[in-house]
Order: C-alpha cells, then sequence, then structure tokens
C-alpha cells in the first residue's frame, strides 16, 4: 500500500535575535511536519542575503531539516537589495568577527527553540563562508559542520599579499564537531596544498573530517547561477552534505 | 577567491542611481567575485555615498581588460582637454566630496 507524506515546506523571513541580543533579519524554511527535525545554520557568500543562497536555505527544508540564514548584513544596510548591503559592508572592512559568532549562535539558538527540533544543528558556508563555518565550529556548539571551498583556513599567504583575514588553522584544535569539506581540485584558494594542511593538522589532533577535492572543479562550484558551476561535483557534493548531516544531525 | 582587499578613494562629483541623481562620496575598487557579470572575477567599483543609504550607489562590475581599457580612456581623456578643466574649482569646498 501507497503511504502518501505530507510534502510541503514553509519558508519565511523571521527576526531573530542576535549578537548583542540585536534584532536581526533571517530566513527560514522547514518542513511542515511535526519532526523531530535536524537544523542547519546557512551562511551567505561574501556577495551577501541573495536569491541564491535563500534556495540553498530551502533545499535544506525540501531535504528534511529546518534551516535558517541569517542576515549578517541586517545591521548596516537593513532592507537594502543584497548587493547594495553587501557593498556597503565591504567599504566598511567586513563583519565583525566577534558580531559573526554572535549572529550565528543566535541562529541556532533560533532553530533548536523550534518546536520540530531534535536539538542537533549544523552549520555550512560557501566561499567565505566556508572560512566562517570552520571558525564558527571551533568557538560554537554546532553538532556538525561543513566548509565548502573556504579560503584562508590553511595556508600561509604569500609575501605582499594584503590579506585582511587570517588564517584560521591555528585554532583547529578546538573545533567541537564533525567536519566536511569539500573543495574544487582546480581551486587557488583553497588550493590542494591547503587543504592537505588543514587535514595533516586534524588528523594530528585526531579530530573527526572527511574531505573531498573534485577533479575539473574550482572554487564555487556549487554556484549555479554563476559560470564556475560543475554539475558533477555539486550532485556529488549536495549528497555528501545530506549524508553527512544524515549522520550526524539525526 | 575572495580578495578581501578594497581600494577605497574619496571622490567629489555625481551619480545616477535607482532613485535619480545624488552626490557622490567615494568609490571603492575591488577585484572580487561579480554579482552579476558572468565570470568568476571582474573589477568592481561603487561609486557611492553612504550619508544617502545602501542604494546610493553606481555599480560596475568590469573584465579585467576592460577595467584598464577604461583606465586609459580616462587618461587619454582628460589630454585631450586643457589642463584643469574639469579639476574642482579653489574654495573651502574645492575638490572634497560633498553630501
Amino acid at each position: 500500500m501507497l503511504i502518501r507524506v505530507y510534502d510541503a515546506v514553509l519558508a519565511e523571513t523571521v527576526t531573530i535575535t542576535g549578537h548583542q541580543d540585536d534584532q536581526i533579519e533571517a530566513y527560514l524554511a522547514r518542513p511542515l511536519a511535526p519532526g523531530p527535525f535536524g537544523g542547519v545554520v546557512v551562511i551567505h557568500h561574501m556577495p551577501g542575503y541573495d536569491a541564491a543562497t535563500k534556495e540553498i536555505v530551502r533545499r535544506f527544508a525540501v531535504g528534511g531539516y529546518a534551516a535558517i540564514c541569517p542576515n549578517l548584513y541586517w545591521r548596516d544596510a537593513p532592507g537594502a537589495s543584497p548587493d547594495d548591503a553587501a557593498a556597503v559592508v565591504r567599504a566598511a572592512g567586513g563583519v565583525p568577527e566577534d558580531r559573526l559568532l554572535g549572529d550565528l549562535a543566535g541562529a541556532a539558538r533560533y532553530l533548536r527553540g523550534l518546536s520540530s527540533a531534535n536539538g542537533k544543528v549544523g552549520v555550512i558556508g560557501y566561499c567565505s563562508g566556508g572560512r566562517q563555518a570552520f571558525l564558527a565550529a571551533c568557538k560554537l556548539p554546532f553538532d556538525a559542520a561543513v566548509d565548502c571551498y573556504g579560503a584562508f583556513v590553511a595556508g600561509t599567504p604569500p609575501e605582499g599579499f594584503p590579506l585582511k583575514v587570517r588564517p584560521l588553522i591555528g585554532e583547529a584544535d578546538q573545533l567541537r564537531c564533525p567536519l566536511l569539506g569539500l573543495f574544487g581540485a582546480e581551486d587557488s584558494t583553497p588550493s590542494p596544498e591547503h587543504n592537505a594542511e588543514l587535514a595533516a593538522e586534524l588528523t594530528r589532533l585526531g579530530k573527526t573530517f572527511e574531505f573531498h577535492e573534485y577533479p575539473g572543479a574550482g572554487h564555487a562550484f556549487f554556484a549555479v547561477d554563476r559560470p564556475s558551476y560543475r554539475p558533477q561535483a555539486a550532485v556529488d557534493g549536495w549528497r555528501r552534505i545530506f549524508d553527512f548531516f544524515g549522520r550526524y544531525l539525526s | 577567491m575572495c580578495t578581501y582587499v578594497t581600494e577605497t578613494v574619496p571622490v567629489d562629483g555625481s551619480g545616477k542611481g535607482p532613485a535619480g541623481w545624488f552626490s557622490l562620496r567615494h568609490a571603492a575598487v575591488y577585484v572580487d567575485h561579480p554579482y552579476h557579470a558572468p565570470y568568476g572575477h571582474t573589477v568592481n567599483i561603487d561609486f557611492a555615498n553612504p550619508d544617502l543609504g545602501p542604494a546610493a550607489r553606481v555599480a560596475v562590475e568590469l573584465t579585467e581588460q576592460s577595467a584598464l581599457a577604461l583606465v586609459d580612456a580616462i587618461h587619454a581623456a582628460l589630454a585631450a582637454a586643457p589642463p584643469g578643466l574639469a579639476a574642482a574649482p579653489p574654495g573651502p569646498a574645492g575638490g572634497q566630496p560633498q553630501a
């Protein structure tokens, strides 16, 4: 007998309590069912809280997770279009690290407070968000983390490179949850050498992690609206993400 | 890659945004992922006036070749005009960005 499961999600803009109890905008998507469901905090990339990121949030909801993306640029440009907000934040020097972590903690708290929550929450980020996901996994009580081609986690910048962010590998000993890393073999930031350096350090520290490098893919291979999109890598990457979260957020 | 590097310069002049003309305060120049141009990286320039809100912005995303050609064209146009013709007039506000 065929049993039909109610197949629906709700996606909406909500207000959450972020860093220092600030009220900030966030995009929430969740299955319309009692649960229990794991949660996923999605970190938007540097171009902002945009349509492509909201699509990722909805994809997690369709896959059986309550997912939320805090608008990390809300304070700087409330109500602005994502590209204008990103320009404002960039001109101001970026998002302060403590504010980022406070907002991500608030997003995780919001998910754990949902009546459908199972108490487990993961974090995922792409590009600059991949680096931030690693940082969050070191500093906050997440249950699983996915770093999609985050630059400047490992690696020493070449001399003279005007780096405005610091490498995070020195904080790897604080990694508090399993980590999945998805990278392009043709990427230079992070390069396969950077990924190997991070893998060696995580192995030395006895951390739980899985890294996958895709041949023929460079940076941002998940981005369906950009020429960097590589369907083979993205399809396999999504499969690995759902497998990973299925193991650690159930 | 995200370069995280931005060159910002004060500018004096006007730009036309979604709500019409406005006075410019600065230009931010950076090489990074574009928002719209169909390339992995571009030279991005935001002409903006933060005092008027985030939407007071004129944005361009150019290939490296286009950006360098634009620089040459600016130099050529200035060289073809009498020296100082487009310079801000002397005075208290001369050469300074206007709100």
